[in-house]
């Protein structure tokens, strides 16, 4: 915390770690700009291959974004438990946080094993494959951090070293985890729904 | 207010000098903001000498037709690694080196937001930048065929993929580039939370100097315009491992796109160098004009337009690309906007000199030229913003000659002003007037004589990145005057850093506040001790210096 | 078409510079090389007649680089008068308000700000950029909207590295790095239509005296007109950095009063002239893997990767600019591209003498 925002309480400045985020999650946005603009330009591009709507099955996707999004509610329980000191009920739901995310990975895995292995899609397949692997996985790969991070402060709180002074901080873990689902919505939509 | 009248007392002195081990190790560990800021602007001066020493060696070559110093795959190379390494490792470091040294101290506070964030992106630039370099060593790969990159600092597909860029030379591009770039990044969001959320107290937004002002523009246009580049390189290196086919035009892919996500980030990325470039102007010109900027409200508008603006822009480097004409008049039209701001800026400078008293110190008179400088590469911009013009002159010497006013005219100048400004407040040393003077006027006829006739070279029809050229086509003398200038420029760089050198040692003792200046860096000793200052600052207008000194005729009811 | 040797010693040439700078000549690393493509001197008479100029922007020779100058013309013009006002408004406010000797040390008037002034240079710039921007956007419009005419000549681009293909559809015409077409007559044009592709990487199509230059990229077709009203041989080259020897992928165009162009096609329509005494050299060229990259038409030789020879004589250089096209520098060619092009895709071919004379001979048949 800023030494000047407790001295007076007429000059308060933003908390450094919120402003931090912003900046990084205002940045992660362009880059994911980018790779949803290259999947929507070389849409119908493929010279060959596998198409969209012949591969892509929706009920595997729709549930990983149930357990995804579901998992943006969780957290929010989460980060009221903690600001409320209730540190058990916060592990609770951030282990509940975690397994959502867990099993969004999971229900991607199994997907991806099935495009391999069964329809032949890969990324140097054709554009498709291309720019799916790329975008998908690119949201995966932030998944992953995100889960990564989470589990950290699981372990940390097992351990009692989480509680209310945390908050502030542990919130800025909990807006990433809800870009990522935001992005999430926009990937779905741009795979699931327009390219298909 | 007495902060300027208490100082901490001096610690006790020391049983014994600290070893050069133990120095160093200090600047290795350290996460203060000022030593990083120094180590930004030193890597950046180093890399300076050696891309300066690509363009000597370019600037020989083309001094008379059909030469033969460098082979063409030598020259390529030479141009790539010029271009790349003054973009990305000379001028993005000493900028935002000079944004993480001054931002604390112009907002009153302690050091940057993150200060372990700060090394942190320091050092993965420093590696990103010695990982480029290894490729003149490593290059080869497995096919031997390789060495540093060779496919010009745009690095255009196809030209990059694996058919047509043999070993690992491109990989390296992309690598290096891309881990500085995130280190840049990481410093972006540095800056940016800074002054969010640590002003001294009564620093609103409107009071912070134009420097911050123009530095945290910068920055969130970079943290806008770098995902671009670093989404395209990731698309790179899947196309080239992993067999992906984003820009492999044989399987549908578009060499266009590659492009428009380069340019996305290239044009913001000129404005992420500039803009700091002009808050250094903004700086040093009113206190050696000894009034205040003039126009400061519209100065800050005015900056955050460009960079808005500037993201919108980017195709006026795609005229020739075979866009319809309506996409190519929108970019013409943005183009012509991003005018408006920057020249609106040029009248303020011109303004705040107006009616002062100026004095003509080194720092001043590279200030001085940047304006007319700067004058020119802005007219020449609004030359290539005419598309059908830009037809003519995309891809020829115009546009280098262009683009050299913008980065050498105005920025290294201002940059070069920023040294001398601030040298006494980092080192506690003033640098040599006399010989910043010869540094000054071999620079200023040197930079003009190498990049003013190439505006002619081009007009003339000689394309850019060519190895050699026949005789005969009339280019001979405008290259012949481009080299003599090269020579003037690099006698000019040696007599600067012969100068920093020298002033390190027996410069004359600085004090806190050499050139009565006005911001809150001058009321720290010079160097600041590591925690800035004593008791941190309350300021009650944009001059605080200014009400201290004046303490009858303070700025607040004024601004 | 005769081989074209200009009549004039040029003045410029390694010679030429190594005589005048004999100190520079050993600094900046001169050696000689042999008999490189004739120095465009400002006049190179042509032996029929046509005059060969530099290639400046400012010297445009028909649609649309004239329509460009003007614009061009008009924008130097505005920029020019703002830099005089504003340059020397800075170098008045530099000289007058300077600091004297005898400055008494006081601060002078603090200024912050000016509303009316600031108003004014704003919207002086916004009138300037509306006017500069329309003037632009209308010039755009005109050049690449510009429909063409039913009887205008279709020529296919095709940039590869580092040479031009030249394919002329309706004509059966095929040939590489010389672009011919017909003049046009202001009053009734006669455009020609380009249509540009790439065989590799980006490269950019530009001949300043007669257009701007248009990108030629991999799987994008882009199209350009060009509407010359003076005949004669314009200069050009490649304008995207396209690899190693982007520097020499020059090319040609070799504007043809009318009939004199009739005359050239029907020439290019002939199949290789079939020379007796070249039938030794053919032989070498048949059975080593020249076919596999080179065509001939009328003999065996089909391949596509590399320029089309069938009139290859008819040429004023050869390696796209890189040369001469003389005996001599067609040895070097075909025994070393690189010696005359370093990093040329072509290889050495490992011909022995004899070979090499007799294919030199062959070549040097096909008119």
């Amino acid at each position: 915390m800023s030494e000047d925002s407790d001295t007076s309480d007429t000059w308060t400045l933003p908390y450094r770690g919120r402003a931090g985020m912003v900046g990084l999650l205002f940045t992660e946005t362009s880059f994911f700009a980018i790779f949803v603009v290259a999947y929507l330009y070389y849409v119908g591009k493929s010279t060959s291959g596998p198409k969209p709507a012949e591969v892509l099955l929706l009920p595997t996707p729709i549930l990983a974004s149930i357990a995804l999004l579901s998992s943006s509610w969780t957290i929010v329980l989460a980060m009221r438990a903690l600001r409320a000191d209730a540190t058990g009920r916060f592990a609770r739901w951030w282990l509940v946080t975690f397994l959502l995310g867990a099993s969004f990975l999971l229900l991607t895995a199994r997907e991806w094993v099935r495009l391999i292995g069964h329809d032949g899609l890969t990324i140097a397949t054709n554009l498709f494959g291309t720019t799916f692997y790329t975008l998908v996985g690119l949201h995966a790969l932030h998944v992953t951090v995100g889960l990564t991070l989470i589990a950290l402060v699981f372990v940390l709180t097992l351990r009692g070293y989480v509680d209310v002074r945390h908050a502030e901080r542990t919130e800025m873990l909990s807006w990433y985890w809800h870009f990522v689902d935001g992005v999430w919505v926009i990937v779905f939509l741009t795979v699931y729904v327009v390219g298909r | 207010m007495g902060v300027l009248d208490r100082t901490v007392p001096a610690a006790e002195p020391v049983a014994e000098a600290p070893s050069l081990v133990t120095r160093l190790h200090g600047w290795v560990v350290t996460v203060d903001h000022k030593r990083l800021g120094i180590m930004y602007i030193v890597s950046g001066i180093l890399f300076l000498l050696v891309a300066g020493s690509m363009a000597t060696t370019i600037r020989l070559q083309l001094v008379v037709p059909n030469n033969h110093l460098v082979p063409p795959q030598v020259f390529n190379r030479l141009m790539t690694m010029h271009g790349t390494t003054m973009i990305f490792l000379v001028a993005i470091p000493i900028l935002f080196g000079f944004g993480n040294y001054l931002i604390p101290l112009m907002l009153g506070a302690r050091d940057l937001a993150f200060p372990r964030l700060n090394a942190f992106g320091f050092w993965l630039f420093l590696f990103g930048a010695l990982l480029l370099y290894f490729s003149y060593l490593a290059g080869d790969g497995l096919s031997g065929a390789g060495s540093a990159p060779d496919v010009g600092w745009f690095a255009y597909a196809p030209l990059t993929e694996r058919p047509f860029s043999r070993g690992s030379s491109t990989d390296y591009w992309i690598l290096g580039i891309a881990l500085a770039g995130i280190g840049t990044t990481a410093t972006a969001i540095n800056l940016l939370a800074t002054a969010a959320s640590m002003r001294c107290r009564g620093m609103t937004l409107g009071r912070m100097p134009l420097f911050v002002w123009l530095m945290l523009t910068s920055s969130a246009q970079l943290l806008i315009a770098l995902p671009p580049l670093t989404a395209a390189q990731v698309m790179l290196l899947l196309d080239r491992f992993l067999g992906a086919h984003f820009f492999d035009t044989q399987a549908g892919g578009s060499a266009v796109l590659w492009q428009h996500f380069f340019w996305l980030f290239g044009h913001p990325e000129v404005y992420v160098l500039v803009l700091p470039a002009f808050g250094i102007a903004s700086e040093i010109i009113p206190v050696f004009s000894r009034k205040p900027i003039f126009g400061y409200p519209v100065m800050v508008a005015a900056s955050v337009g460009i960079g808005l603006i500037s993201i919108s822009v980017w195709a006026h480097h795609m005229f020739a690309v075979g866009m319809s004409p309506a996409a190519n008049s929108f970019f013409i039209a943005s183009s012509f906007m991003v005018a408006v701001p920057t020249g609106i800026k040029i009248f303020n400078w011109l303004a705040t000199m107006w009616g002062g008293k100026i004095r003509f110190t080194t720092p001043m008179l590279f200030c001085i030229a940047f304006l007319f400088q700067f004058l020119c590469a802005g007219l020449t911009g609004v030359m290539l913003a005419v598309a059908p013009f830009n037809w003519q002159l995309t891809d020829s010497y115009f546009v280098v000659a262009h683009f050299h006013y913008v980065i050498v005219g105005a920025i290294v100048f201002n940059i070069f002003a920023g040294i001398y400004y601030w040298f006494p407040k980092m080192t506690g040393r003033m640098m040599s007037e006399r010989l910043g003077r010869w540094h000054f006027w071999l620079m200023v006829i040197g930079f003009n004589l190498t990049f003013g006739p190439q505006h002619i070279a081009g007009m003339l029809g000689m394309p850019r990145r060519i190895y050699t050229y026949e005789a005969g086509r009339g280019w001979e003398i405008w290259n012949q005057l481009s080299t003599l200038g090269a020579l003037f420029q690099a006698a000019a760089i040696l007599v600067f850093a012969w100068n920093a050198i020298v002033s390190l040692r027996r410069g004359a003792v600085a004090g806190n506040d050499p050139w009565d200046a006005w911001t809150l860096e001058w009321s720290t000793t010079s160097p600041p001790p590591e925690y800035n200052f004593a008791t941190l600052p309350e300021v009650r207008s944009r001059r605080p210096l200014w009400d201290l000194k004046h303490p009858d005729d303070p700025d607040g009811p004024y601004e | 078409m005769k081989l074209m040797r200009p009549m004039v010693i040029p003045p410029f040439g390694e010679e030429a510079t190594l005589a005048r700078l004999p100190c520079l000549a050993w600094f900046v690393g001169l050696r000689r090389a042999r008999r490189l493509p004739p120095p465009l001197t400002p006049c190179t008479e042509h032996a029929n007649g046509d005059h060969v100029h530099g290639a400046s922007i400012f010297a445009p020779a028909g649609a649309p680089a004239d329509a460009i100058q003007t614009l061009s013309l008009f924008v130097l013009a505005i920029t020019g008068i703002i830099f005089v006002i504003v340059g020397g408004l800075m170098v008045y406010c530099l000289v007058r308000y300077r600091r004297r000797s005898d400055d008494d040390g006081r601060e002078p008037p603090q200024v912050y700000g000016s509303n009316p002034v600031e108003l004014a240079w704003t919207v002086v710039p916004i009138i300037i950029v509306f006017v500069l921007t329309t003037t632009a956007i209308r010039s755009t419009y005109e050049i690449q909207a510009a429909p063409p005419p039913p009887d205008s000549l279709q020529v296919r681009v095709v940039g590869h590295q580092w040479w031009w293909e030249f394919q002329y559809p309706a004509l059966g015409v095929i040939t590489a790095n010389e672009l011919h077409i017909p003049v046009s007559d202001p009053a009734h044009p006669t455009p020609t239509y380009l249509t540009l592709e790439s065989a590799d990487v980006a490269h950019s199509f530009w001949v300043p005296r007669l257009a701007g230059k248009t990108d030629v990229i991999p799987n994008r077709r882009n199209i350009m007109w060009l509407a010359p009203a003076q005949s004669g041989t314009y200069v050009g080259q490649c304008a995207e950095f396209c690899g190693t020897q982007h520097a020499k992928m020059l090319l040609r165009v070799v504007v043809h009063p009318a009939d004199d162009f009739a005359r050239w096609v029907q020439a290019q329509r002939q199949p290789a002239a079939r020379n007796p005494g070249a039938e030794a050299g053919r032989q070498v060229f048949e059975a080593t893997a020249c076919v596999s990259c080179h065509a001939v038409r009328g003999t065996g030789a089909s391949g596509t990767f590399g320029p089309d020879l069938t009139h290859l004589m008819s040429r004023e250089t050869i390696g796209a600019g890189a040369a001469q096209n003389d005996l001599a520098n067609l040895r070097d060619w075909v025994e070393d591209p690189n010696r005359l092009k370093p990093g040329v895709l072509m290889p050495a071919m490992q011909l022995t003498q004899p070979q090499l004379d007799q294919v030199v001979s062959y070549l040097a048949s096909l008119r």
